[in-house]
């Protein structure tokens, strides 16, 4: 079994201006959070999100490494609007596709199976299909009903967070949802994944039961420990969601200033270390 | 003796209505309000109704909003993949809310103004447009406006009646626009042509009101009723058990 452990900065740098990356986890939930930091650090840029949005996609936004968004939503949960998404779309400042998100799985889905699309009535009808004028609708050969046909979202690289993983790449989910982190993955060429604590593979099974290995290494190319890695989101049972720092993040997000400092203090550091002693120390 | 219903309880039993007679399905309540009413539903006349605990486990026991349970009694598994096969299998009715409605029930959560520079970004689509031509949908709006209430939403997100029968059959198939429920009246779309129609104004509100508060016209009965008040079962579970922090309050404008 190959090693893949790797680190946050070596998987960026395998990153090139204006690919398209997928990030998994879901709102502010389990995201791959210490991966996107170090996409802060580097300079890479005009790229394509595609996510369950959360703030992943806010901080991408406001440091205007973002050409396009593909997502269903963007939200913070207990903050529902995500700020820096906000201001980037009302501005201009990002293209974006929006979907049903139900399609967007469907999406992720085709990619995954390599398949140009995947048909589904959710769409039909909605202004989804008149905001992107690139979807088109399929008949039934079976019963003469149209159907969306929602393209394949394939993915340059994707970006998960997992609970616990192994050497290998193996990865582990241990709160109740796994969200979608494993059709990022197999909807990508370019599969990274980072855990809160990478265990050997025989402590897998000790660690959840067999269900909770989502991720098989087959569907990874480079794995990170990072502890404490998708805060400020959420990551069950590890963590709950840093919820004071949340709305820090989300409140300084309105004055310039005040974003600013949270850059200074928190985002233009050198190394995610140094970001984990500055939420210590707030 | 109980005390005399509030607002925002006549509009949990108002919204609790909406599932009556559903049976085994997940009832899925956006927002506090439909929450405790689902919750509601489920505790009383629609024992049968699927509910989660806003995340992955679908649990038996009545839980309180804003709070942690004693104890969640788990029967089942529903991570958010799952729900989407559930949707789209159309064993599910949902309660969004609708940052504007219009007369056909066409729904717009996704932003205010042109969608290609919004004014206001919101939401996003979410999962509206595959709710609405999946499953049968209600909606909670807790502040009725001509703000809310519009001639013409300027995104549709969630389909409405006008607009599935112009798609055709593929949109209106599985379409089942319900119950539109507000902080003054009850509303549905129990007309020839489906256009939205005042089913019963809640306790003090008169017809002028809701129609003043609407930016078109409605269909208004003559024989309309006053939303049914909440019995004192209903409202000792509203208020010991299922919302005792009472944060369905701060929903109802």
């Amino acid at each position: 079994m190959a090693d893949k452990r790797t680190t946050e900065d070596e998987v960026v740098a395998e990153l090139a201006d204006g690919m398209t990356v997928g990030i998994g986890g879901w709102g502010s939930r389990r995201k791959p959070m210490s991966l996107v930091r170090a996409i802060l650090r580097s300079d890479v840029k005009d790229l394509t999100i595609v996510s369950y949005g959360g703030p992943d996609v806010g901080l991408l936004c406001a440091a205007g490494r973002v050409r396009k968004v593909i997502y269903g939503f963007v939200s913070l949960d207990s903050i529902p609007l995500e700020p820096h998404f906000r201001a980037a779309r009302q501005s201009g400042a990002v293209d974006a596709m929006e979907l049903d998100e139900g399609m967007f799985q469907w999406g992720l889905y085709a990619a995954a199976l390599r398949l140009p699309f995947l048909p589904t009535r959710a769409g039909i009808g909605s202004d989804v299909m008149r905001i992107n004028p690139e979807l088109a609708t399929v008949t039934s050969p079976y019963d003469g009903e149209e159907l969306v046909a929602v393209p394949a979202l394939s993915l340059d690289v994707a970006l998960v967070h997992m609970n616990r993983a192994d050497a290998g790449g193996n990865g582990q989910f241990l709160g109740p949802d796994p969200y979608f982190d494993d059709l990022f993955c197999m909807a990508a060429r370019r599969r990274f994944l980072s855990c809160e604590r990478l265990v050997p593979t025989d402590d897998l099974l000790k660690e959840g039961p067999v269900q909770s290995l989502r991720i098989n290494r087959m569907m990874t190319d480079g794995v990170v420990e990072a502890p404490h890695g998708a805060h400020f989101t959420s990551c069950d049972p590890d963590y709950e969601r840093d919820e004071d720092f949340q709305r820090l993040y989300a409140t300084a997000a309105g004055d310039p200033e005040a974003w600013a400092t949270f850059e200074r203090t928190y985002l233009q550091l050198p190394s995610e270390a140094e970001y984990q002693a500055a939420v210590r120390a707030s | 003796m109980t005390a005399a219903a509030t607002l925002d309880e006549v509009c949990v039993v108002a919204c609790a209505e909406a599932w009556r007679g559903d049976g085994e399905i997940l009832a899925s309540p956006i927002g506090v309000v439909p929450t405790v009413a689902a919750r509601l539903a489920k505790a009383t006349f629609e024992p049968d109704l699927v509910l989660t605990d806003g995340e992955a486990y679908i649990v038996a026991n009545p839980l309180p909003v804003g709070r942690p349970p004693e104890h969640k009694v788990i029967e089942g598994w529903l991570p958010y993949r799952t729900v989407f096969d559930v949707l789209w299998a159309g064993r599910r009715h949902v309660m969004m809310g609708a940052t504007q409605i219009d007369q056909y029930g066409n729904q717009n959560i996704a932003c205010i103004g042109d969608w290609e520079r919004p004014k206001a970004q919101l939401l996003g689509m979410r999962g509206a447009p595959g709710n609405t031509v999946n499953h049968p949908t209600s909606y909670w709006v807790p502040n009725h406006s001509r703000r809310a209430f519009v001639e013409r939403v300027d995104v549709v997100s969630g389909v409405g009646y006008r607009r599935a029968a112009e798609t055709g059959e593929s949109a209106t198939r599985y379409h089942d626009i319900r119950l539109v429920v507000t902080n003054k009246a009850v509303l549905d779309f129990d007309t020839p042509d489906h256009s939205m129609r005042v089913r019963s104004l809640h306790p003090g509100v008169t017809v002028d009101e809701v129609s003043e508060a609407t930016g078109f016209p409605l269909v208004v009965p003559e024989d309309l009723a006053e939303t049914r008040a909440p019995s004192d079962e209903e409202l000792r579970l509203v208020r010991d058990v299922l919302d005792p922090s009472g944060l369905r309050t701060s929903e109802v404008k």
